[in-house]
């Protein structure tokens, strides 16, 4: 990520404590999460963070190939994260490079964590992150991404997965770093957590910070991990929230209108086998 | 369910066309509904996704600063590349592309380059010295069948919305000139029955595929027949008749 | 028994309530339950359970699946039915008399089959059986495949949902516990099953849903409602 040089007299952090984008050290750039993107994927979802754009998508549990890789006692995590040639300002060449394969293992290793990996014995989970534009923060747009498309396919998990960076930049503390800022600050530290009880599942810091700044990055970033698992959450509840307005119009079509009926929601659950002739 | 057709499925599609009926109850010659959003990647000079019924493809095009080749120093140079991304298909494998995505981005990048589509002459800056260098780079996000088409729309609107930055020469950007808009249109056939824009079912049993680029004066710019079947000569002119009026439509689309 | 208005619930949401006791879909820890799955909150007979709104099928004993072969051995055919895993059809567990090498004779790659799972070791290793009254190889007809976890919509409250819709479409329906779904009928009749298939699929979690099918296929074939 070379070439690129701070704009003369531009400062990372000014005398308001305003960054190059105006957000305050503890503030997050905009989120959109959406679950459910792709046909074919049995779990998908599409993130906007900041000026990332990010797809996930899940395949599995399925047999893992090749057979030595399967384990005889549980499933195991696969995971690809890739940079689309076009998403860096400067064209990336297609395919894996060792950047790509590191940040695809630890990934893998995160979701490793929270799947329940001993239901599938011998099989594969596949989670395919790309990043189709990237400013920085793309292994956390990702994470935060590849977990929403496992709860999509229906894969049992303890707890969602959630990942945001903090670092320094001017010699300031700041949650989840810019393009600008994590090619010019002076540390930054991605990190990815189990909601429900605070595990760490990833962690990678590079740069330069005191003990004391790091806990301050910490506090920044698992405070801001709790609005962002609201919007996996939210994600998720908006993909199969059929609302019956949307069962009426599609009725509407065909069919004449149907009698009132409180709006609610139910699900029946037979127990019985399938219904044979 | 797993890429074997079964026997089942194939006699069900051939029975149903051969009464004239499609799974999705397209007529033969009825392409799906495309929907073209351009733009959206920022990190590009020029971006479009584009769905073909359910197809999901991204191009993104990148152009840069280089050097033209030996051979053709007044000409800036055009490179174009095809990933089968595995998240668009459980059949899509890890590892370098393969021969069928080779294909699509060879068979995208000649309906382009032989339509001159963009004059790489005014990609020239210095001759010899300084050329713009295009990337086009194929991304398949979600996989239902007739990629060459989808992939195609999407590298031509991708470029109708491309813009060359002129940033490192000093200058103002300008859009990237396009001179030509090829459009593709594949055919395939099934037993003797041809249909165009073949869905996920049909493209997996089909017997042969052909391809026609035509550009928006009626003529053919490029052609490929795949798959391990045939084509009749007058099948293949009803297919060059099919992509040029099929094409017409299509091209108001990837150029509004 | 109690029914409540459902939610949809996430991994690792809490599912609080006074003396519950972990059900299917959830996880307990530290005295507590929490959801495993992106499902359904389902309170019954003091268990809470989750049930499923998307993936795999995980094969139980009993249920009928169809598979399709995807692999032949001299004793027995590999079938795929949906799964994580393939499921072994032994030759001996077929309804016909197979010599040793001879299986290709009744079965080829691609063909689909109605069976009943036999067995599910702790390995997860799943057998399969051919050999139950109205199981067979399908011919003819037509094959759709629906999310597993929408299946039990589709089959309804002691199978009425699909009896609703064979009444009307006149069809010869098969529905697999593993989300595929064979169709035989007038192609008219067909198309007509796999379009309401399509709806129930879609809006499974709406209630009052087999009335509108009714009211739905009523329309389409000019009963009165």
């Amino acid at each position: 990520m070379g070439g690129m040089e701070l704009e003369k007299g531009m400062k990372l952090i000014d005398e308001n404590g305003r960054r190059i984008d105006g957000r305050r050290p503890d503030e997050l750039r905009p989120i959109k999460i959406e679950a459910g993107v792709l046909k074919r994927a049995e779990g998908s979802a599409y993130v906007e963070w900041g000026n990332n754009k990010v797809l996930a998508a899940v395949y599995g549990p399925r047999e893992a190939h090749p057979r030595h890789n399967q384990k005889a006692e549980r499933a195991i995590v696969q995971c690809r994260y890739n940079m689309a040639p076009f998403s860096v300002t400067d064209r990336k060449r297609p395919g894996p490079d060792r950047r790509s394969n590191e940040i695809s293992k630890v990934i893998a290793e995160a979701f490793s964590n929270v799947i329940f990996l001993e239901q599938f014995p011998r099989t594969a989970v596949g989670v395919y992150i790309e990043v189709l534009q990237a400013d920085a923060g793309t292994r956390c747009a990702g994470i935060t991404a590849g977990s929403v498309a496992l709860a999509d396919a229906g894969i049992p998990m303890k707890d969602l997965v959630v990942a945001v960076a903090s670092g320094k930049v001017g010699g300031v503390v700041c949650l989840d770093l810019n393009k600008e800022e994590d090619n010019f600050g002076e540390a930054d530290v991605p990190m990815g957590v189990a909601p429900r009880t605070g595990d760490l599942v990833l962690l990678q810091m590079d740069g330069h910070l005191t003990a004391a700044e790091f806990d301050q990055a910490m506090k920044y970033s698992m405070n801001a991990a709790n609005q962002i698992y609201e919007l996996q959450r939210d994600a998720l509840r908006r993909r199969y929230a059929v609302s019956l307005e949307d069962l009426k119009v599609e009725m509407q079509r065909e069919a004449p209108p149907p009698a009132e009926e409180e709006p609610k929601y139910d699900v029946y659950y037979d127990a019985q086998p399938g219904v044979q002739e | 369910m797993s890429e074997l057709v079964s026997e089942l499925l194939r006699s069900s599609i051939k029975k149903e066309l051969a009464a004239g009926r499609r799974a999705d109850g397209r007529a033969l010659d009825e392409p799906r509904p495309l929907r073209i959003q351009k733009g959206l990647v920022k990190t590009a000079e020029g971006s479009a996704r584009v769905w073909l019924g359910d197809t999901d493809v991204l191009v993104g095009v990148k152009a840069g600063l280089g050097e033209p080749y030996p051979d053709t120093p007044n000409s800036g140079v055009l490179t174009t590349s095809a990933e089968l991304n595995q998240m668009a298909s459980p059949t899509f494998e890890a590892g370098p592309p393969s021969a069928e995505a080779i294909e699509i981005a060879r068979v995208v990048d000649r309906g382009i380059r032989e339509s001159k589509a963009v004059d790489m002459g005014k990609l020239c800056i210095v001759p010899g010295e300084k050329v713009w260098v295009l990337f086009i780079d194929i991304h398949v996000l979600d996989y239902h069948g007739n990629l060459f088409d989808a992939a195609s729309y999407a590298a031509m609107a991708a470029l109708t919305s491309a813009v060359l930055p002129g940033g490192k020469l000093g200058i103002d950007d300008k859009p990237l000139p396009l001179d030509h808009t090829p459009v593709s249109v594949t055919a395939a056939k099934i037993g003797s029955t041809i249909l165009v824009d073949p869905a996920l079912d049909e493209e997996a049993i089909a017997d042969a595929r052909l391809t026609v680029t035509t550009d928006e004066n009626g003529d053919i710019r490029a052609m490929q027949k795949g798959l391990n079947g045939s084509f009749k000569f007058d099948e293949v002119q009803k297919a060059i008749a099919t992509s040029q009026r099929v094409g017409k439509a299509i091209r108001e689309i990837i150029l509004k | 028994m109690e029914r409540e208005t459902r939610e949809v619930v996430i991994p690792g949401q809490p599912l609080e309530g006074p003396g519950l006791r972990p059900g299917s879909g959830t996880y307990s820890a530290g005295g507590r339950i929490f959801a495993a799955l992106l499902g359904i909150r389902d309170d019954r007979g003091g268990e809470v359970n989750v049930i499923p709104l998307a993936g795999r099928y995980f094969p139980i004993v009993g249920d009928a699946v169809i598979g399709q072969v995807i692999e032949m051995g001299v004793g027995h055919w590999l079938l795929d039915i949906n799964a994580p895993y393939p499921a072994p059809l032994h030759a001996t567990e077929s309804p016909w008399e197979v010599e040793y090498g001879d299986t290709g004779s009744f079965l080829g790659i691609g063909d689909l089959v109605l069976v009943e799972v036999l067995s599910v070791d702790e390995n997860r290793r799943v057998q399969v059986t051919m050999q139950r009254e109205g199981l067979e190889r399908l011919e003819g007809g037509q094959l759709v495949t629906v999310a597993p976890a929408k299946v039990p919509r589709l089959i309804g409250k002691k199978g009425s949902m699909v009896s609703t819709i064979k009444n009307y479409t006149k069809c010869r329906i098969f529905v697999g516990q593993n989300g595929r779904v064979w169709i035989d009928g007038k192609p008219e009749d067909v198309a007509a099953t796999v379009e309401v298939i399509r709806l129930i699929e879609r809006f499974a979690q709406a209630v009052g849903l087999t009335e509108t099918v009714d009211r739905y296929l009523a329309h389409k074939y000019r009963r009165s409602g």
